[in-house]
């Protein structure tokens, strides 16, 4: 019994990892149409911009918890100046061009973005650990847990329940929807698609920020975050659907559960278990979990 | 959709190749010049720990022999025997299809008279042959792998270092010597041949000194996971007497960093191969009691000499506070000894620059002294270094307000390294012959 809760949890902790960095990528692309090899990067940058925040916030006496806030507001701040930076100064003038033209603009990107982060931030380490304490820790049955990692799970379903009643239950969201339903038609029906675009891919972006920034103060800040954040990212949207909030969800509770199984089962496994769903699903269902391809006009 | 899923695939073999490349200088072709290239990581994952300290190191002490006078003896002359180095850095990110082609363009577009490079076995692995076929000085630096030389012979391919084996080993000799608790071994190591050498090497070495030792937990996390905290449940829920890793740089931190809060360093021994390069960074978030390593006796178990003492303050005056690595010392000792050979052989030469087959020649079997003590040309035909080991337990020291090692036991070469004519794994499968122990 101990084995199947401390699989089901360290599952949850994964899937909401997970779920946090990938519901931008399949975010951006639900509007965009864009797969944005360069996620990867807003999480790294998301992680350094975090560190240097939490650098200058725990050095004065400031009350602890609010610490959290400096990490969203790093993020935020990260995400206002390069998403509509990069989706005005660059990919709009691709957006006429063949999908797979973008993908190769984003991997250029990729490339920009790993040096001009090692330019800014070189290759020494940066470390956020302070709000890692935060939670202290918790026990759940024979096995411990930091309290954080919990609190990760839960920031993952609000940003996904945020995210879903954003754009199911308002009018900014129906209008999103239009133009992911039908771009051409939600233009001459007089929606500002550009604006929709600035926003969705800076709200990607954020998304991969913060996932950089809540991830921070459990690892080493340094050079190479960027590339395995993006391949899971990958396997992610690929499972769930290009596209779908909901789908990530799912998919991010599966890519997290099978990990953890591999782990604790069948350690040799865990090297392939994630592509091996992947391959699966696109085997079995190449428009994966939730992909609202049908509504899509071809 | 296929178009995208097409894209997918393809930006995943893209990213699996992403690299950067800094261009080595022009070739000079003069006679009076030692153009020497250092292949590490200046970018990637490998290069905070390993590729910009080697890095650093090689560019400092040239500059401090091209000055010359600034080491101690017999290290005091300008350059190598009067010849001023020039030297450059060439990333090693990329892969190894990347990296042949680079070594390739190295010697023969850009004209380097030695190489010295490479932290990854697999780049060590794929470089050798080419140096090999193209009859030009290649001088591995970091790479752990014990095969280079245990599977084929090279006349112009050296290692100025030991190899991996020595770490897991010496680690085994600790244990026993302390007499810890060795009922279970678990592991977590990286999912390459690094990895998976160490701890076979380990495991298999922990057995033959006491056969009822259990294995646990064999874990591989994905270099660069990031995320541990499912395989530090599963090193939690199977409770082994001692966990083996040889995670390293960034990993090792954001492994180190997630264990420490829940609890993994009590209550079991964990065992750190060649960890010495997380101590500075992580500093007071290090556990104490971590039985940790630095393949050679180099970084925080450097014993006091002149050349020791000019390394530290040499690597302080560049970077205050921090305290040379074993990225530094593996990095030192080779230059030091293409520097021994290169002078070896130019004395027999009539203080001409020696030829490649001179050099080669000279640092063939060769021994000389370097900050981490001496080393020992002395397996592989002469190709391949034996040093001295040493392992200890990490404490924290609130005067010097930093980690440092304590209960260090020191191993001779001779001790955990294989003898000539027998392969590593061989020598530890029939118990270690021919070990001289203290």
């Amino acid at each position: 019994m101990q084995l199947v809760t401390t699989i089901l949890i360290d599952g949850l902790i994964d899937a909401s990892w997970i779920f946090i960095v990938a519901v931008g990528l399949t975010l951006i692309f639900g509007v965009l149409n864009i797969l944005n090899i360069a996620h990867g990067n807003f999480y790294a940058i998301g992680a350094y911009v975090a560190a240097n925040a939490v650098g200058m916030y725990y050095s004065g006496s400031n009350p602890p918890m609010l610490g959290l806030l400096a990490m969203t507001g790093a993020a935020l701040a990260a995400a206002i100046v390069l998403g509509p930076l990069l989706e005005r100064g660059l990919l709009r003038f691709f957006y006429h061009r063949d999908e797979i033209v973008l993908v190769l603009v984003t991997y250029a990107l990729f490339l920009i973005l790993e040096d001009a982060t090692k330019l800014i931030w070189g290759v020494n380490p940066y470390y956020a650990y302070e709000p890692y304490g935060l939670f202290g820790n918790i026990n759940i049955g024979r096995m411990n847990y930091v309290g954080y990692d919990l609190f990760l799970v839960g920031l993952a379903v609000v940003i996904g329940i945020v995210l879903w009643l954003g754009l199911n239950r308002t009018k900014s969201g129906k209008v999103v929807l239009a133009v992911i339903h039908d771009r051409e038609m939600s233009s001459a029906a007089g929606v500002n698609v550009t604006k929709i675009f600035i926003v969705a891919f800076t709200i990607g972006v954020f998304l991969a920020a913060l996932g950089g920034a809540f991830t921070a103060p459990k690892i080493s800040v340094q050079p190479g975050l960027a590339v395995m954040v993006v391949l899971l990212s990958f396997a992610v949207v690929v499972i769930g659907g290009l596209g779908s909030i909901e789908g990530a969800a799912i998919a991010s509770l599966i890519v997290g559960l099978a990990r953890a199984l591999a782990i604790h089962l069948a350690p040799w496994a865990e090297l392939f278990i994630v592509y091996l769903v992947m391959a699966v699903m696109l085997a079995v269902r190449p428009q994966g979990i939730f992909a609202p391809t049908a509504l899509r006009k071809i | 959709m296929r178009k995208l899923i097409w894209g997918v695939l393809a930006a995943a073999a893209c990213l699996s190749t992403a690299s950067f490349i800094t261009t080595p200088v022009s070739a000079q072709g003069n006679e009076k010049v030692f153009k020497l290239g250092i292949v590490t990581f200046t970018s990637g994952p490998g290069a905070e720990s390993f590729g910009t300290p080697g890095w650093n190191a090689a560019n400092r002490l040239v500059q401090a022999l091209n000055a010359g006078g600034q080491l101690p003896p017999p290290y005091d002359k300008i350059g190598f025997g009067g010849l001023k180095v020039e030297v450059s850095v060439i990333d090693e990110s990329g892969g190894t299809t990347k990296q042949v082609q680079e070594l390739r363009n190295a010697f023969d577009r850009d004209k380097f008279d030695a190489i010295i490079g490479y932290i990854s076995s697999s780049n060590c692995l794929a470089a050798a042959p080419v140096a090999e076929e193209m009859k030009k000085l290649l001088i591995l630096f970091d790479c752990g792998t014990p095969r280079i030389f245990e599977d084929r012979n090279y006349q112009y391919v050296f290692r100025n270092s030991s190899h991996a084996t020595m770490d897991n080993v010496a680690i085994v000799r600790y244990l026993q010597k302390r007499k810890i608790k060795l009922e279970t071994a678990a592991g977590i190591n990286p999912d390459y041949a690094y990895g998976r050498d160490n701890w076979k090497d380990f495991i298999q070495s922990l057995q033959k000194v006491n056969p009822t030792t259990k294995t646990g937990s064999e874990l591989w996390p994905k270099l660069g996971a990031g995320q541990y905290g499912t395989e530090i449940s599963a090193l939690l829920q199977t409770n082994p007497s001692i966990i083996h890793t040889s995670l390293w740089g960034g990993d090792l931190q954001a492994f180190i960093l997630q264990a420490a809060p829940r609890g993994l360093f009590k209550g079991r021994q964990v065992a750190i191969m060649a960890g010495d390069h997380v101590l500075h960074p992580l500093g007071k978030r290090m556990p104490e009691g971590v039985i940790i390593g630095a393949r050679g006796v180099g970084g925080p178990f450097a014993v006091k000499s002149a050349l020791n003492d000019w390394l530290i303050a040499n690597t302080q005056k560049n970077e205050p506070g921090v305290l040379p690595s074993q990225a530094h010392y593996r990095m030192t000792q080779s230059v030091l000894g293409l520097k021994s050979a290169v002078e070896k052989a130019m004395a027999a030469n009539g203080n001409n620059k020696p030829t490649t087959e001179q050099i080669a020649a000279a640092l063939r079997g060769l021994e000389w002294d370097t900050p981490s003590g001496k080393i020992k040309m002395a397996l592989g035909n002469g190709h391949q270094a034996i040093q001295a080991n040493a392992i200890g337990v990490t404490k924290w020291d609130g005067k010097l307000n930093r980690m440092i090692v304590t209960d260090v036991e020191v191993f001779a070469a001779e001790c955990v390294n294989p003898p000539v004519g027998i392969k590593s794994e061989d020598w530890i499968a029939q118990g270690f012959p021919g070990a001289k122990c203290n």
